[in-house]
């Protein structure tokens, strides 16, 4: 059976930010399964890995973290990005596409191209 | 900025210990709670549906570590448990820590402290303004071999006209007489340029300092006085730029007072301690104009101009000279090559001292080396046998990584631990310590132990802590855990590197010991030699005091003007300090003449033009010139060698006459007799002196140089200023001082009579800096081969341990038990071998390059190099045979069945 990719932790990051952007104030699971839902399987074991980067983005002031009530009534802890991590977003969000890009670029050029 | 702001906020939740692990394990249990719903929803059974979703979450352990860890700072908490850990090791082992931490006390503590003496007198900068741009300037001939000759008056204009200084300055340290109040003091003072402060960059707390631009030939009535004669005999009078003073019967004028910190440049302490500074142009107001050729002989210091280098103004010195030299060939012969030199005031000030510091340094380095690889080697040992709690550690888990770092912080806190002891211990015995330093060594004063010296303390702990503990906690966390486990506490070998480093060492601190024993051995034979050398003189029970005559600027209010005069005073005091108790014999010189004395700087070499063999216009040879009463030679035990001394009858009146010493009779009369010979000294003086006596070289000028070509005038016919009493026999010497004072004043009352030293003093103090050093020294090598005794002898006795078994089974089948003692011996004397080989090199090397600090003996004394090997040999037999003595009355039964 073949391993699944281990994701990078500033890919995960950069999942997590763009999550809480789209979805608004997030608790811990909404963001886990929502990054499951879109990546597939690929995070399906070892959610718990989210919570100590989830510690450290609020550390480095992307994200802020407060206590509110979850959908079934009970005390969750919800994330919501703050204006430097929307700022951060954007600007990794534009070079990540950048360098997708120039890797797409590569890998359409044809040994014809080239002569 | 995130790294900072996340490194923040980690750092102030360790400090504050705030922990996120509640606030985790409910978002945990939150997250669970969601997703078990979610797996219900899915159609799982309650059961299934919450393993699946613990099984989603991962292992809840290991996210609370990483979430931990990220909330703290992981590094600095392992480190404070890593901390506490280590302090419970060390009290475990109180003897173990004891011995470690004294070791490296005494080697910290004295590199230290040698440190703290060359923070002071090498490191620190002048006390001045931009110290950098201050610089001595010297002429030398050294085709005539004359050094420092000094300057003319017209060559000092020629520098300060050069562009290259911003301003230059005669000067000379002295002493004044200060007459005119209740009791003729003598205080130590200097005549110097007007642009002396100016050169210093420092100005008066009171009133000011001299006007850079004062042009007057002489001097100009001006002196600026220290701080410390203000208070002392002016009781720090605020009006005291009205008043005046009296140097010498001439009145002059107080313009300034010095700031309390200042300390005047010089190499002395005496310099150093400056009370009063004269302004001078360092020529006389008669008509006749200075001439280039009359060389001052004064020192000269000057300020660079802003900005250039030594280097840059050695460059245009160099210009300079050539320039002059084509200008005024009369005055400049080629084949003296005349030459001006620039060095930084700094390096001039502490002179040859530098070498003996450096030297201090290298050797209380190596002492300091040999403890922490004695300390290592400590280490090490208890590093064995704790072999099984590493392996065990290992076996449950621990990285390799964190071991390390555990064994680290260990030895991190004995070195600083040490490090500190030895601080506290220098700290508290620092004023008991400094009695040992000589005086006479520069800028003694400025000694203290600062902080930068307690931070050079504790970078030296931790440096060593790191590298002589990282080793061992490398080669213990390498080994192999089902060997040691299955082994270890079984007493068998240990680890065959581990072993191999141990010898390492010991061999290192053997050889270390060597090089030490060997400079230690060639400082002794240089100062025993020095020590025993031939004096040509005998300076037991004398006592040298000195006195100052008057010296005003104007000639006709001198009453000691001529000899003649100066006699009529010099008779009587001579009589009268007869009659004190206990003086038996006495004479009186000038203060060249005063043996091995302080004056030494002073002294300047005067031309020496024979009849018929130099003109005056050539380059003449040079010589020391002492001026002496009759009595001298015979009062300090001088050999007549041929001809005769002076004799009463030898007056201003008569011929002139001069005594030489052989070293000069051989230089400049070779294969001939100069008694009879007529010299003139000094191009100025009409009248040519006889020689009429030669006596034998003594080393009055310098205890190392036996052949210093000298020449003698009569005192009775030659008048001196600055005199020394001599006076042989039984004299009390806390009471002479006083009693020669009054006999003296009795004739002159405004005469002061300072400073009684007893000559065996004089030569005690003048071999005080090589005392110091080679005492120190063999210190440090005594210190060093302890510690490489306590290294081999622990070594052997290890060796011992670990072979038990061996030397066991070897007694139980029937071995010799001399056998066995020779077999522990033989490991003692090979490591000796090796170290002592090893360390012959290092000691060759070391030898060459302390070569001028030596004195009779070769840098490659044999008989030091032998016998040095051959005590370090004993001491290693010596320590091992201990532990081969143990090893020897091993009882083989009790010793196989611990096993």
């Amino acid at each position: 059976m073949k391993e699944k990719p281990d994701v990078l932790q500033g890919t995960l990051a950069l999942m997590v930010l763009k999550t809480l952007d789209v979805l608004g104030p997030q608790h811990g699971w909404g963001i886990a399964r929502r990054i499951e839902q879109i990546s597939g399987d690929l995070l399906a074991v070892n959610q718990g890995t989210l919570y100590p980067l989830l510690l450290k983005l609020e550390h480095e002031g992307s994200i802020a973290s407060e206590w509110g009530t979850s959908e079934n009534n009970r005390r969750a802890r919800f994330y919501r990005l703050t204006v430097a991590g929307r700022r951060q977003l954007q600007a990794e969000t534009r070079d990540w596409e950048q360098n997708a890009a120039i890797i797409a670029r590569f890998f359409n050029v044809k040994a014809e191209d080239l002569v | 900025m995130k790294f900072l702001r996340r490194f923040f906020i980690r750092l102030s939740n360790f400090t504050a210990g705030r922990h996120a692990d509640q606030r985790l394990q409910e978002e945990m249990a939150e997250h669970l709670a969601l997703q078990t719903e979610e797996n219900l929803r899915a159609g799982m059974s309650p059961a299934e549906a919450r393993r699946q979703a613990a099984l989603k979450l991962g292992a809840a352990q290991a996210i609370r570590e990483h979430h931990n860890a990220e909330q703290g700072l992981p590094l600095a908490e392992n480190f404070l448990f890593d901390l506490r850990y280590a302090f419970r090791m060390l009290r475990r082992s109180p003897g173990f820590s004891l011995i470690v931490i004294a070791t490296i006390a005494l080697g910290v503590g004295a590199t230290t402290a040698i440190y703290s003496v060359i923070d002071a007198t090498l490191l620190h900068p002048l006390p001045f303004p931009h110290p950098g741009e201050i610089v001595h300037i010297e002429a030398n001939l050294p085709g005539v071999g004359a050094h420092d000759v000094g300057f003319s008056i017209p060559e000092l204009r020629d520098l300060r006209n050069s562009g290259i200084f911003q301003n230059v300055s005669f000067f000379f340290f002295g002493s004044e007489n200060v007459t005119g109040s209740a009791q003729p003091t003598h205080i130590a003072g200097a005549t110097v340029s007007a642009s002396y402060f100016a050169v210093l960059g420092v100005d008066a707390a009171l009133g000011r300092t001299f006007d850079p631009h004062d042009a007057s030939p002489g001097s100009n009535g001006e002196v600026v006085i220290s701080d410390g004669l203000w208070k002392r005999a002016f009781g720090a009078d605020p009006h005291i730029l009205s008043k005046s003073l009296r140097l010498d019967n001439d009145l002059f004028h107080i313009v300034g007072v010095m700031p309390a910190s200042f300390r005047d440049q010089g190499r002395t302490s005496e310099q150093v301690g400056t009370e009063l500074w004269a302004s001078d142009g360092f020529y006389g107001d008669d008509a006749s104009p200075p001439m280039r050729g009359t060389r001052t002989g004064y020192e000269t210091i000057a300020r660079l101009q802003p900005g250039l280098s030594p280097e840059a103004a050695q460059a245009r010195l160099d210009a300079l000279v050539a320039s002059l030299k084509k200008q005024y060939p009369a005055d400049y012969p080629p084949q003296a090559e005349w030459t001006i030199h620039v060095t930084p005031l700094a390096e001039t000030l502490v002179g040859n001292v530098r070498q003996s510091l450096i030297l201090l340094f290298g050797a209380v380095g190596l002492v300091l080396l040999i403890s922490c690889v004695n300390v290592a080697n400590l280490l090490l040992a208890r590093a064995s046998a704790r072999g099984r709690e590493m392996a065990v550690r290992q076996a449950l888990g621990a990285a390799r990584m964190r071991l390390i770092r555990q064994l680290l912080t260990e030895s991190l806190l004995l070195f600083v631990l040490g490090g500190i002891t030895g601080f506290a211990v220098l700290f508290c015995a620092r004023k008991f310590l400094l009695q040992f330093v000589p005086e006479s060594l520069p800028r003694l004063n400025d000694i203290s132990i600062s902080w930068g010296v307690l931070a050079f303390a504790i970078v030296v702990s931790v440096a060593a802590g790191t590298i002589f503990g990282l080793a061992p906690a490398w080669l213990v966390s390498r080994l192999d855990l089902n060997t040691t486990l299955r082994q270890e506490g079984r007493g068998t070998n240990g680890s065959r590197k581990r072993s191999r480093l141990r010898h390492a060492l010991v061999i290192g601190e053997l050889a270390l010991s060597l090089v030490l024993l060997v400079a230690a051995g060639l400082l002794l034979r240089s100062f025993w030699d020095l020590f025993k050398v031939q004096l040509g003189f005998n300076p037991s029970r004398i006592t040298a005091i000195e006195t100052t005559l008057p010296n005003p600027n104007d000639p006709k209010t001198d009453i000691y003007h001529t000899a003649t005069q100066e006699s009529v005073f010099l008779r009587e005091a001579l009589r009268r300090i007869r009659t004190l108790p206990g003086v038996e014999e006495t004479a009186v010189s000038d203060r060249a003449a005063l043996p091995l004395g302080h004056a030494q700087n002073d002294l300047r070499p005067e031309p020496l033009i024979r009849e018929g063999q130099d003109v005056q216009s050539s380059q003449p040879p040079l010589i020391d010139r002492s001026i002496v009463s009759p009595e001298y030679f015979h009062v300090l035990g001088m050999t007549l060698l041929r001809g005769r001394l002076f004799v009463d009858q030898d007056l201003e009146a008569t011929p002139l006459v001069a005594v030489i010493n052989e070293a000069a009779a051989r230089t400049y009369w070779r294969h001939q007799d100069p008694v009879g010979k007529r010299v003139r000294l000094s191009a100025g003086q009409p009248d040519w002196t006889t020689i009429v006596g030669v006596i034998a070289n003594a080393r009055t000028e310098s205890l190392a140089d036996a052949g210093t070509p000298q020449i003698y005038l009569s005192l009775y016919q030659h008048p001196a200023k600055f005199l020394a009493f001599y006076l042989r026999g039984q004299v009390d010497p806390a009471a002479i001082l006083a009693q020669v004072r009054t006999q003296v004043q009795a004739v002159n009352p405004e005469l002061p009579v300072f400073r009684a030293e007893t000559l065996d003093d004089v030569l005690s103090s003048s071999l005080s800096v090589r005392r110091f050093s080679m005492e120190m020294v063999a210190l440090f090598a005594a210190t060093a081969l302890l510690l490489a005794a306590l290294g081999i002898y622990g070594t052997i006795s290890f060796l011992v341990h670990e072979q038990s078994r061996e030397i066991a089974i070897r007694l139980a089948l029937g071995a010799q038990r001399s056998n066995i003692l020779r077999m522990v011996l033989r490991q003692g004397l090979n490591l000796a071998a090796v170290g002592a080989g090893i360390g012959l090199v290092g000691a060759f090397i070391v030898s060459h390059l302390m070569a001028g600090l030596l004195y009779g003996v070769s840098p490659y004394d044999l008989s030091t190099f032998a016998g040095v090997t051959a005590v370090l040999t004993a001491v290693a037999i010596a320590a091992s045979y201990v532990p081969a003595l143990r090893a020897m009355r091993l009882d083989p039964i009790t010793t196989l069945n611990s096993g």
